[in-house]
């Protein structure tokens, strides 16, 4: 099989996350293992008694990818089996909320494994619910707008950060509208032994409320905007952090998604933008992306 | 009045009568659109209480117990992969007596996984020391949710309200929701005690040494098994109100039948029907349903199943490497007869395979013996054996 993620599965058109998760591996190579964690990713690709996937791969549950691949890690070491490189892959609510704590313990035991985040921003499997890497005042199933709400109340968490304070030595954003980048950053991933972190931005074309065939556009713009740094880390210091040369205000990011709509219509519309505007100029300072 | 809902709106629609003052849930197929209809009517302001998003169904769970403990009306709804993370949870919200309500959109564990229905979720809790009712169709889903928050807090003990995940959960039915007077009148607006209260303070979750953990566990015990005859005058008080009684144990068509099938959840309206079909034939063949699973009904199954020859277990759970779970209980009840039916198991409905009424027939008609225990298995697909 050429490709890692083979067609034929049931992702929606458009899907960011299974494009994602196609580029990453077959940037990987052969030789990997794969642990998946519950999620749009596995649930659309291994309909029994089919599989997408062209290389070992389990799934186990929804919060324990990263301990499941530390053990495959552990195995490997025990069996004396060198040169098969592991890696673990789980959407943003299995990364940043019920499987966080299982991360924590494999960044900080320091496992020789590459944990590939695919950040579509809720849970999209079941529906659009919020997760912790839900980004500021979007409209998911369980942050309605509402007389008594405006979206989701609570920012986006920072990933990045958490995994460097692990002293994780790769650490890298990377998106599926710049796929050169993204796949570099895999390669690049592998060449760190111990604990690697790659959170790589999917839009989702249901989950959003945009036309599947502008995953791309929509990635790109959200890179452009500052709302969606890609930043490289390397044993703690930043190595590389993608300047925005057609650097667009959020509102041309924001415009095309129903998940923003509310923040375009109504007395106080403005004000929302204003907020997340204020989020993009903060990454744009604190990358030094102008 | 009945309204046409989705089951799922019913339940969202039920809660928010019963005036529930925190709510924290994690999202899981398919029990999300209870929660996002709660999400959306707190946030639309019709219902002042606080949501709490969560990142796990143990955080959930834990938000409940807190909530609870410090005196507030608290709700939370899973399945499946849930339930089982929430395991640990339940086990010690039980253990303090803490009136909280689940609802269990029932459906199977993985692996391999699975978003549809079967009961193994709740019957791996079963010994927790939850109240657990099985409701079969949208109107008993509502009206026991209603009941679970009297149950709970009359007895302070949490209660599970068990609904067939898809099958009820996504299912229009014509439903009578009662007026807020009517539910004010039935359950007081307002849980009846804070633990943790500075007034009185207390402390919860103590050490138990090995000279008093076992009489802890035997008042546990006592109250849930003792729960019975609360469910009895509970459900009496609610018929007089509402004019409509939920169990324990139900009967259709059973008094002078020679076989009883036995069922828990939403298989009872499909047994029913084929009860129907095979009385046309001239079969004597009742149905039982068991609303309540804890506490257990053994006296009603004793007084219900004693004078027939047969009675046939539909169940939707199984034990690895024993068998049907509910059978297993329904045989125990019922070993202290003087004169005791057959007690046949099939397992059915697995992973959301659909029971239809000809299956039901056949496994009423069929009086092998040693029939296996799974129900209906099909021979592997050609790509399956390539
Ligand atoms: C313990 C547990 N809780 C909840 C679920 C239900 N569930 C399956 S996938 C999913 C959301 C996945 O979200 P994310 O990790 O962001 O991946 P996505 O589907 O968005 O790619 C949820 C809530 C589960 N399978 N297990
Ligand atoms: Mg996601």
């Amino acid at each position: 099989m050429s490709t890692a993620v083979s067609p034929g599965h049931r992702a929606c058109l458009g899907c960011g996350e299974v494009l994602g998760s196609r580029l990453a591996l077959e940037a990987a190579g052969p030789n990997i293992i794969v642990a998946n964690a519950t999620g749009c990713l596995e649930v659309t690709t291994t309909s029994y008694p089919y599989s997408s996937w062209n290389m070992p791969w389990i799934h186990s549950l929804f919060e324990n990818a990263p301990a499941v691949a530390s053990g495959i890690e552990a195995g490997l070491k025990a069996l004396g089996k060198a040169g098969i490189r592991v890696i673990a892959q789980g959407g943003d609510g299995a990364t940043a909320d019920i499987g966080l704590q299982s991360l924590s313990g494999m960044f900080e035991r320091g496992h020789d494994v590459l944990y590939i985040c695919y950040d579509n921003e809720a849970y999209m499997n079941t529906g659009v619910q919020r997760s912790g890497l839900t980004p500021s005042l979007a409209s998911t199933t369980t942050t309605p707008t509402g007389t008594t709400s405006d979206g989701n109340r609570l920012p986006k968490k920072d990933m990045v950060a958490i995994a460097l304070a692990h002293g994780v030595p790769y650490v890298a954003t990377a998106s599926v509208g710049y796929h050169k980048d993204l796949q570099k950053k895999v390669q690049r991933a592998l060449t760190f032994k111990g604990p690697k972190y790659l959170q790589v931005h999917v839009p989702c074309p249901p989950g959003w409320g945009y036309s599947s065939s502008s995953t791309i556009d929509v990635a790109q713009k959200a890179v452009q905007c500052g709302l969606y740094p890609l930043v490289e880390f390397e044993l703690g210091q930043m190595t590389s952090a993608r300047k925005l040369n057609k650097r667009i205000p959020v509102d041309d990011y924001l415009r095309d998604q129903s998940r923003f709509r509310h923040l375009f219509t109504g007395a106080a519309a403005r004000q929302g933008i204003e907020v997340i505007q204020a989020i993009a100029d903060a990454n744009v300072r604190r990358y030094g992306l102008a | 009045m009945k309204q046409l809902l989705e089951g799922s709106a019913a339940i969202a629609e039920m809660v928010k009568l019963c005036r529930v003052q925190v709510v924290s849930a994690y999202p899981i197929t398919p029990q999300t659109h209870i929660v996002e209809q709660l999400a959306r009517t707190i946030s639309g302001g019709e219902l002042q209480a606080e949501y709490v998003n969560v990142e796990s169904e143990f955080s959930a769970a834990s938000v409940v117990l807190g909530a609870s403990a410090a005196g507030a009306r608290a709700y939370t709804a899973t399945t499946s992969q849930g339930l089982l993370l929430m395991a640990e949870v339940l086990f010690n919200m039980a253990g303090l007596r803490l009136p909280v309500v689940l609802t269990c959109a029932n459906r199977g564990v993985s692996a391999p996984i699975t978003i549809w229905n079967d009961h193994q979720d709740a019957m791996t809790v079963r010994d927790s020391g939850w109240l657990q009712l099985f409701a079969a169709d949208n109107q008993e889903a509502v009206d026991l949710h209603l009941l679970a928050f009297r149950l709970a807090e009359t007895l302070r003990l949490p209660v599970m309200v068990c609904v067939d995940g898809f099958i009820l959960t996504h299912a229009w039915e014509p439903v009578n929701l009662p007026s807020q007077a009517a539910v004010d009148a039935f359950l007081a607006p307002s849980a009846p005690i804070a633990l943790l209260d500075p007034a009185r303070p207390a402390t919860l979750g103590a050490l138990a040494e090995p000279d008093s953990y076992m009489e802890h566990r035997n008042r546990l015990f006592e109250a849930v098994e003792g729960s019975m005859q609360t469910m009895e005058r509970l459900q009496q008080d609610f018929e007089r109100q509402f004019g409509r009684r939920h169990g324990p144990t139900a009967g259709y068509r059973v008094d002078d039948a020679d076989v009883a099938v036995v069922a828990m959840g939403s298989l009872n309206g499909t047994i029913e029907e084929a009860v129907d079909s095979l009385r046309d034939d001239g079969q004597r063949v009742g149905s039982l349903k068991v609303v309540s699973f804890r506490p257990f009904p053994a006296a009603e199954l004793r007084r219900d199943l004693g004078t027939v020859r047969r009675v046939v277990v539909l169940e939707k759970a199984v034990s690895m490497g024993s068998g049907g779970i509910l059978s297993a209980e329904i045989r125990n009840a019922l070993y202290e007869l003087p004169s005791r039916p057959m007690v046949k198991s099939h397992v059915v409905g697995l992973g959301g395979r659909d029971v239809t009424v000809r299956d039901v027939r056949e496994m009423v008609l069929s009086t092998r013996e040693d029939a296996p225990l799974f129900f209906g298995l099909r021979q592997p697909t050609a790509v399956e054996v390539s």
